[in-house]
């Protein structure tokens, strides 16, 4: 690693929206072959700061030098080209076209005129074997899963002779196996001396692959030391704007087990849907039931099979709450007797993105809300406007469209949208996915003084961390079968391997 | 066997242009069998000069549609084009021909700077001008159509066949569709039309030029129907103002049929002129059975059978995917 002469090298960048100061004065210098985590709430201003760097925005004062010229790109495109590459956290590729075709779109091979597919799937089969990938480019990309697809993306830019390579949440959906694969290409590219600025709310995988970290907190860098320096509550505390010990104190308040013995919700072996095999599993009064296993195990399904959200003939198995047995009718039957559910697809199963907050959260209790069908609008904003308050959602007004809202906050909608209705059991399917640390305390703690309350809830996630933080038991889920139960405890990453491990 | 895997493009599986493909094939051989005269070179060579039109608004709409939009304008530009070739016939075809493409490629480029300058979804602005071109159309003949000059060479163009075999129009036509398909297999502009159909986000990020291609589309649509108006005013004798009522539902049904998806991203212009011969043949079956004198079927009826038939290809292609979605999840 070569520390003298940085390939990135960020002075005393401003910018604001509306006379808001959205970054202030920021330093960051980048050295070719390092791995820096940039890490921050959201609203610490790290997005601002990539699309400054990358040309999507354009800054109000300060100079970026990279590769030992001046730079101020017009689009991520332009800045690709130049050899600054972002890959963003939805692939951003085309899942109808080829591999090939995603490599190589807006730059074909072309001979008289016409594209020459064998140049250029030789081109794009070059550009993937770097990367250790051994794959048909002549596939279209939606057959690919998602890991492959960010690799592929990683492919397209490392072609364009990227020299630095920002990667903004690249593991929010891919699983552990996913996650191995993408760090050894991460690896890889770190030997070929490429810099890369990993932008990501998992603390714990920039120990895995960073070299050192920068801290943002409203809109200023706070802090860039190494990583090897730093504990993970160390960068909690500093994104916070905390201290470390007044964290510890607010994590060991949580309540360790679930009092009641009232069951609420029975699961006797459930399958179908072709990836549900024999799932039975009952939920107390007031307890918080962790599912735990990799992608693929079922927890999304068996979340999807008790709310009705997929009818499919194949379903068997009986489920019932409060001793009434639940078809397999779609969600209004689920709804009618309690039952609310949090997609993991926050932005297409969950907000309607045109509609505002307002209108968001009263989707499901419109019936209750209405009179003579009309629906009573003063009585609407009272109850929005209590939920805004009592969950401290960070809105403008309550008419403000909820796609303009951050994660966390979307999140707290959805969570009002179903509280709203009073149900007994709660279905979060990763309800903190793509979440920055505040946000996910927040909710975190929104769960635990819920289930105080007396509510259920059911809570799948594939951050182990969060699991054993939240949930009074743990079940165990494999290949559509549920496994045991760990109870609070024993709840650890390696139990939970070591329970997949058993079978 | 490593050229084998170069030179291969795997099709995308949503795009289904195999039920066009059977029920056009399936449908020829019933006609041939049962109607004498099916295959004459008559009824080809008519059936062909009336589905040129048809097939060369397809092309165009198999473009909008890929990239997600959709193009309505398209009846009242043939009309407004039949009506301005109409009184330009005199100076022969070649006037004729640049006339007609002007006259679409104004009402498309129109089309396309109402929908990416003023935002304006592609339903609404088309609908606009298919109202507009429709009404201009109607203003300029006076509400009467426009006879053509019968001297020179526009009259030939509608009557005449090359090398005593193929009309005129279909020779365009044939020029035409082979263009486009070359332009959507084999050229950085098909790839970026069925990228900005998918996903335009992607598209701008990937350095292609979005508004460009929209625009290109919408002319591209627009240039086709002038021709097809060359070739109404060519083969009526006049100007038409109050035809090509509904066609853009012609042509839309036709690319639907040929597997094209209406979202965008995906589309074949090989399967969408199946889609229209398909759609022709129908009529083309019925007025056999017409001239047969078994029954009378009003022409009414025939829009309802061929409704119906187009419901039925595409419960069809529904019910393939489904399977093949089934396949897919269980294995």
């Amino acid at each position: 690693m070569n520390w003298d002469s940085p390939i990135l090298q960020v002075t005393g960048i401003s910018k604001s929206f509306n006379n808001i100061p959205a970054l202030n004065s920021i330093d960051l210098s980048l050295n070719p072959g390092e791995v820096r985590a940039l890490i921050g709430q959201n609203g610490a201003g790290k997005s601002t700061l990539i699309k400054i760097l990358n040309g999507a925005y354009t800054l109000d004062s300060g100079s970026i030098l990279f590769d030992n010229k001046q730079v101020q790109y017009s689009s991520p495109y332009q800045a690709q080209l130049d050899g600054m590459s972002t890959i963003f956290q939805e692939v951003n590729l085309l899942g109808y076209r080829t591999v090939a075709e995603n490599i190589m779109a807006g730059r074909e091979i072309k001979r008289y005129g016409l594209i020459d597919w064998a140049a250029c799937n030789k081109f794009a089969d070059e550009a993937v074997k770097i990367l250790g990938l051994d794959i048909d480019v002549t596939r279209t990309l939606d057959s690919f899963n998602v890991a492959i697809q960010q690799l592929i993306a990683i492919a397209r830019s490392v072609s364009f002779n990227a020299k630095v390579l920002i990667m903004d949440e690249p593991t929010a959906s891919l699983d552990e196996a996913e996650k191995k694969t993408l760090f050894k290409v991460v690896k890889d590219l770190k030997t070929q001396g490429v810099a890369i600025l990993y932008v990501s709310h998992h603390l714990e995988e920039l120990f895995e692959i960073c070299d050192s970290v920068s801290v943002m907190r409203d809109g200023r860098m706070i802090e860039t030391s190494l990583i090897k320096d730093l504990t993970k509550k160390d960068m909690v505390a500093k994104m916070l704007g905390k201290r470390v010990e007044d964290i510890l104190s607010d994590e060991n308040a949580r309540p360790k087990v679930c009092a009641n013995d009232e069951v609420i919700l029975h699961v006797e072996k459930i399958s179908g849907s072709g990836v549900l095999k024999e799932v039975t599993f009952e939920l107390k009064k007031g307890e918080i039931l962790g599912l735990a296993g990799l992608l693929g195990s079922g927890r999304s399904e068996v979340a999807k099979r008790i709310f009705g959200a997929e009818q499919d003939d194949s379903y068997q198995g009986k489920i019932s709450i409060n001793d009434i047995t639940i078809g397999v009718n779609g969600p209004k039957i689920a709804i009618e007797k309690g039952i609310a559910f949090c997609s993991e697809d926050r932005k297409n199963e969950g907000i309607i993105p045109e509609m505002s907050v307002r209108e968001n959260m009263s989707l499901v209790i419109l019936d209750s809300l209405s009179k003579n069908g009309l629906i009573d609008k003063e009585k609407e904003m009272a109850l929005v406007d209590s939920y805004i308050k009592k969950l401290g959602i960070k809105v403008s007004d309550m008419e403000q469209p909820i796609s303009q809202l951050s994660g966390g906050n979307q999140q707290k909608v959805l969570l009002a949208r179903w509280m709203a209705n009073n149900p007994e059991v709660l279905i979060l399917d990763e309800p903190t996915r793509g979440i920055d640390v505040g946000a996910k305390s927040e909710i975190t703690d929104l769960i635990l003084s819920l289930a105080e309350q007396g509510l259920s809830v059911l809570f799948i996630s594939s951050e182990y961390e969060e699991i054993s933080a939240s949930c009074h038991k743990v079940l165990v889920m494999q290949e559509g079968i549920s496994r045991d139960y760990l109870h609070y405890d024993e709840i650890s990453e390696n139990a939970i391997l070591d329970e997949l491990g058993k079978h | 066997m490593k050229l084998n895997k170069w030179m291969k493009k795997s099709q995308h599986p949503l795009l289904r242009t195999e039920a066009v493909w059977v029920a056009l094939t399936l449908i020829i051989v019933f006609a041939s069998l049962r109607y004498d005269d099916f295959l004459s070179p008559y009824n080809i060579e008519s059936f062909f000069s009336y589905n040129s039109m048809f097939i060369l608004i397809s092309i165009g709409m198999c473009f909008v549609i890929m990239t997600g939009g959709i193009d309505l304008s398209v009846g009242g530009v043939v009309a407004l084009s039949s009506v301005m070739v109409a009184y330009v016939s005199p100076y022969g075809i070649v006037t004729a021909l640049i006339v007609g493409a002007l006259t679409g490629l104004i009402c498309g480029l129109i089309n396309a700077v109402v929908i990416i300058r003023l935002r304006i979804a592609p339903f609404i602005a088309t609908l606009a001008m298919m109202l507009a071109s429709r009404g201009v159309a109607l203003l300029v003949s006076g509400k009467q159509s426009v006879p053509i000059s019968w001297e020179g060479s526009f009259p030939e163009y509608g009557m005449g066949l090359m090398f005593d075999l193929i009309p005129w129009p279909v020779v365009v036509c044939l020029v035409i569709a082979i263009m486009a398909w070359v332009l959507l297999e084999k050229m950085p502009f098909g790839r970026a039309v069925l990228a900005v159909g998918e996903d335009e986000e992607a598209a701008k990020l990937m350095g292609l030029k979005v508004n460009k291609t929209i625009t290109l589309v919408y002319v591209i649509s627009g240039v086709l129907a002038g021709l097809a108006g060359v070739t109404l005013a060519a083969s009526f004798g006049a100007g038409q103002p109050a035809e090509g009522v509904g066609w853009e539902l012609i042509a839309i049904s036709a690319v639907v049929v040929g597997g094209t998806l209406l979202t965008g991203g995906l589309g074949s212009i090989t399967a969408s002129i199946a889609g229209v011969v398909l759609m022709g043949l129908i009529f083309n079956i019925l007025n056999f059975e017409n001239g047969y004198g078994s029954f009378t079927i009003s022409t009414y009826w025939q829009s309802v059978i061929r409704g119906l038939f187009l419901l039925l290809v595409l419960i069809i292609q529904a019910e393939v995917l489904k399977r093949l979605r089934n396949k897919k999840t269980a294995q």
